[in-house]
């Protein structure tokens, strides 16, 4: 099975517990106005836009696909501020077999790998596969959802995956839709399943007062996920909206103060929670 | 003793007045100074022909060099004093009995650091401190235990004026090792080093957790692969001084270091590197440190005299020498230009293999050559990783990649590491500037840890990339006194001057953040 690969990051320190490869997977079904890596929303059409305003020739079309020449790029990202399809002409097609032999030279460094994106669950097949492969090499598994797969109809992907981080936008479901473009309903179905499951790692919510009442999103999730405490210790990350990465047009939100996250971080303590991160 | 010229008793006559006034000196170090500069008018050692191009040479071509040691060694240059015996037994000399409780240990130990010799005038080995001291931590409450320590910690810092000072705990975690743990946190002192000793499985990882907290708080404590060291001492070592692996009860006679990269320069190829220059150079410099232990042992009298020795302190049965060497990426990449090779040190393979294959060389020629009463280790030197000192300018420490040619990827980079750890048991490490994220995840540094000891790695150190104290090349300095050193004013520690010259010279500011 094969997949989009946007990036591979072989140590990250922010992407689950301990030190983690991190595979980042092309295309997203959702389209939150503050996506902070807004090119790895969409697949690359090849209308080679962005092959004419590459200042250093790293990029040219080859049977009318889209060239990327790793040794001649500058890393300056015009290609991904051009691209009008939010994606990125260094995207590759890679087998899930070509992504574990990149991950497996960091072993023993590493305790697992934890597969992002976009959103990774449009592979389901390749992270069977993938995830196959890293259990076989003792590594742990986890995934970075936004929650609109039905968990629930793939028994044999939870299976292998040892915990799942979720994004959750907002609550309300009309305020959800402002956000993403799209209802939680699943989304909500999967906080609960996966909760009760004991897959649940970790939960993450974005703040961005002006789109969404992260007050309420943060109660009525952590009122959803206290029965489930006991049974597997659940982060709540509570992110802060920063303009870095984002589209120009959604650049202009407010920055949250750190007073106001803290005030989520007493919400989440009346319900229960201990294991809080801040960011 | 041979005669010197008048002239240079003069230049030495001249360099005691100027130490005399030189403002940004302390008394102690004033004196320590003066103490070198007569000792240099000695002159008594049988030197091997040959030796004095290669070592009173410039710095850029400079192959020998025997890191201010002096003329006439009065003490071994490393000392690694058995503290569970001075513990257990007392000491005649300082007319101590055995400590009885928590306040007596303390100032026995305190009363010990002021007399234990080393090259520094100060103790490069202060003991395994969680272990010497646990049977009495019950003696008095945690708190007060707490404070006891702090100011125990805190009087080293004050009195032992030099960072090359080393205390060990670990590998298997006690309460006072988690104590220490948790008032060095708080201190963020340059004295002494700390290396907790780690073997996966034996030491827990709330512990080893503890210490990277105190790691990203004070640069401290280092990690060394116990089970490797282990393999190759017994149970029976300290890591001593910046990070060397030496036995209790004995320490190193001496220490010079080959500057690989002066001689790659004054190579004509690769071939005339592996078949003359070195095999020549790595000759003199092992007759060199020959000379300087039988001056040691057969003349100095130190080993007949001093109190560490008539009580068994220390025996010269167990002490060895170190065979150091700095530079090889330079060297190799010397090497390469000469030869028109692509590819440099830490970033190609065949760059690497070359690396490899001096390090057998000299592997293979220190295991041939019969070394003078190292009898503990076979008869034959520690090779040792030197990490270099504030003059070295455009000299790379030991195998290290050098400052702003660190490879992009962390992983890239400890695998450089893991094919030069293992050459060295008398001491090597790499040190990494640890970006603050690590904070709300310090596992992430626990995984590299297991994983580079997994991999054959000896020696690491972190320290929070935005810290005041950092790790220099071994030891640690505070930046802000630094500060105060660039602005005339004194300093307490000697090693804050010798942290100003490599910031300035090696460039100690740019490592790369991981």
């Amino acid at each position: 099975m094969k997949a989009v690969v946007n990036k591979i990051i072989t140590f990250s320190t922010v992407d689950g517990p301990g030190n983690r490869t991190v595979i980042f997977l092309q295309g997203c079904n959702l389209d939150c106005k503050y996506c902070h890596n807004p090119e790895t929303i969409g697949l690359c059409v090849h209308c080679g836009n962005c092959v004419k305003k590459c200042p250093n020739g790293a990029l040219s079309i080859k049977n009318n696909k889209v060239n990327y020449d790793i040794n001649r790029c500058l890393q300056c990202d015009t290609c991904i501020h051009v691209c009008q399809n939010g994606s990125s002409p260094k995207t590759q097609m890679m087998s899930s077999q070509e992504v574990f032999d990149q991950i497996r030279k960091q072993i023993p460094f590493i305790r697992g790998i934890t597969v992002s994106g976009g959103e990774c669950t449009l592979y389901p097949d390749f992270l069977k596969e993938l995830f196959t492969l890293c259990k076989e090499a003792g590594l742990t598994t986890l995934i970075d959802s936004n929650g609109t797969y039905d968990f629930k109809k793939d028994v044999e992907l939870l299976n292998v995956t040892d915990g799942i981080m979720l994004d959750i936008k907002a609550f309300d479901s009309k305020q959800h839709e402002k956000v993403t473009g799209s209802n939680n309903n699943i989304i909500l179905e999967n906080v609960a399943f996966l909760a009760k499951s004991g897959k649940l790692y970790e939960v993450r919510t974005v703040v961005v007062t002006e789109l969404f009442d992260a007050v309420e999103t943060v109660r009525q999730v952590a009122k959803m996920l206290k029965p489930y405490l006991a049974k597997r210790d659940i982060r709540y990350k509570i992110i802060a909206y920063r303009p870095t990465g984002v589209r120009e047009q959604y650049s202009h939100y407010e920055i949250p103060k750190e007073e106001y996250l803290e005030s989520l971080a007493v919400i989440l303590r009346e319900e229960s929670f201990e294991n809080i991160i801040l960011l | 003793m041979r005669d010197i010229s008048m002239d240079r008793v003069n230049m030495t006559r001249n360099n005691i007045l100027e130490t005399i006034k030189n403002p940004s000196l302390t008394h102690e170090q004033k004196v320590a100074a003066m103490a070198g500069l007569a000792d240099s008018l000695l002159e008594v050692l049988e030197l091997p022909e040959g030796l004095d191009e290669l070592l009173n040479a410039p710095v850029d071509t400079k192959c020998i060099c025997d890191l201010n040691e002096g003329h006439a060694p009065l003490r071994p240059r490393y000392i690694v004093p058995d503290y569970e015996k001075f513990m257990k037994e007392g000491s005649k000399f300082l007319q101590l009995d055995p400590p009885k409780d928590l306040y007596e240990a303390l100032n026995s130990l305190l009363i010990f650091y002021k007399h234990v010799p080393s090259v520094t005038n100060f103790p490069v080995y202060t003991g395994a401190l969680d272990t010497l001291l646990e049977p009495f931590i019950n003696d008095v409450d945690v708190e007060q235990a707490k404070k006891m320590l702090k100011l125990f910690m805190i009087h080293m810092d004050r009195t032992i004026l030099d960072s090359f000072s080393h205390a060990n705990i670990g590998p298997k975690e006690t309460k006072t090792g988690r104590l220490l743990l948790e008032v060095e946190a708080q201190l963020v002192h340059a004295v002494p080093n700390i290396t907790l000793k780690y073997e996966e499985g034996v030491t827990s990882d709330e512990f080893a957790l503890a210490a990277i907290n105190t790691t990203l708080h004070s640069a401290k404590p280092s990690f060394a692969n116990h089970l490797m060291f282990k393999s190759e001492f017994s149970e029976n070592y300290a890591i001593a001084s910046c990070y060397n692996g030496l036995y209790i009860g004995g320490g190193s006679y001496t220490l010079s270091r080959m500057i690989l990269g002066n001689i790659a320069k004054r190579s004509k190829n690769i071939k005339d590197f592996k078949e003359m220059q070195l095999p020549y150079v790595m000759d003199i410099m092992a007759r060199y440190m020959d000379a300087r232990i039988k001056f040691e042992v057969e003349e100095s009298g130190f080993f007949e005299s001093n109190f560490l020795v008539k009580e068994g302190l220390i025996s010269r049965e167990r002490f060895t020498a170190m065979f150091g060497l700095v530079g090889l990426a330079d060297c190799v990449n010397i090497l390469f230009e000469k030869e028109e090779i692509s590819g440099r040190f830490g970033h190609s393979e065949e760059a690497d293999t070359l690396g490899i294959e001096i390090m057998e060389q000299i592997k293979a020629f220190n295991e041939n050559h019969e070394s003078p009463y190292c009898e503990i280790t076979g008869g034959h030197y520690l090779l040792h990783a030197q990490v270099g000192i504030s003059d070295d300018v455009n000299i790379t420490p030991g195998t290290r990649i050098p400052i702003g040619e660190e490879p992009e990827e962390f992983i890239d980079h400890l695998l450089v590491c893991n094919k030069f750890h293992k050459y060295f048991p008398s001491g090597t490490g790499d040190i990494f500037p640890i970006d603050t994220t690590v904070n709300k995840n310090p596992d992430y540094l626990l995984d590299i840890i297991k994983g580079a000891f997994r991999k054959d790695l000896r020696y690491l150190s972190f320290y929070a990339k935005d810290s005041d104290l950092i790790r220099i090349t071994g030891y640690l300095v505070k930046r802000s006194e630094i500060d105060k050193l660039n602005a005339g004013e004194n300093v307490l520690l000697d090693t804050t001057a010798l942290g100003k010259g490599s910031v300035e010279n090696c460039h100690i500011l740019e490592r790369k953040v991981r």
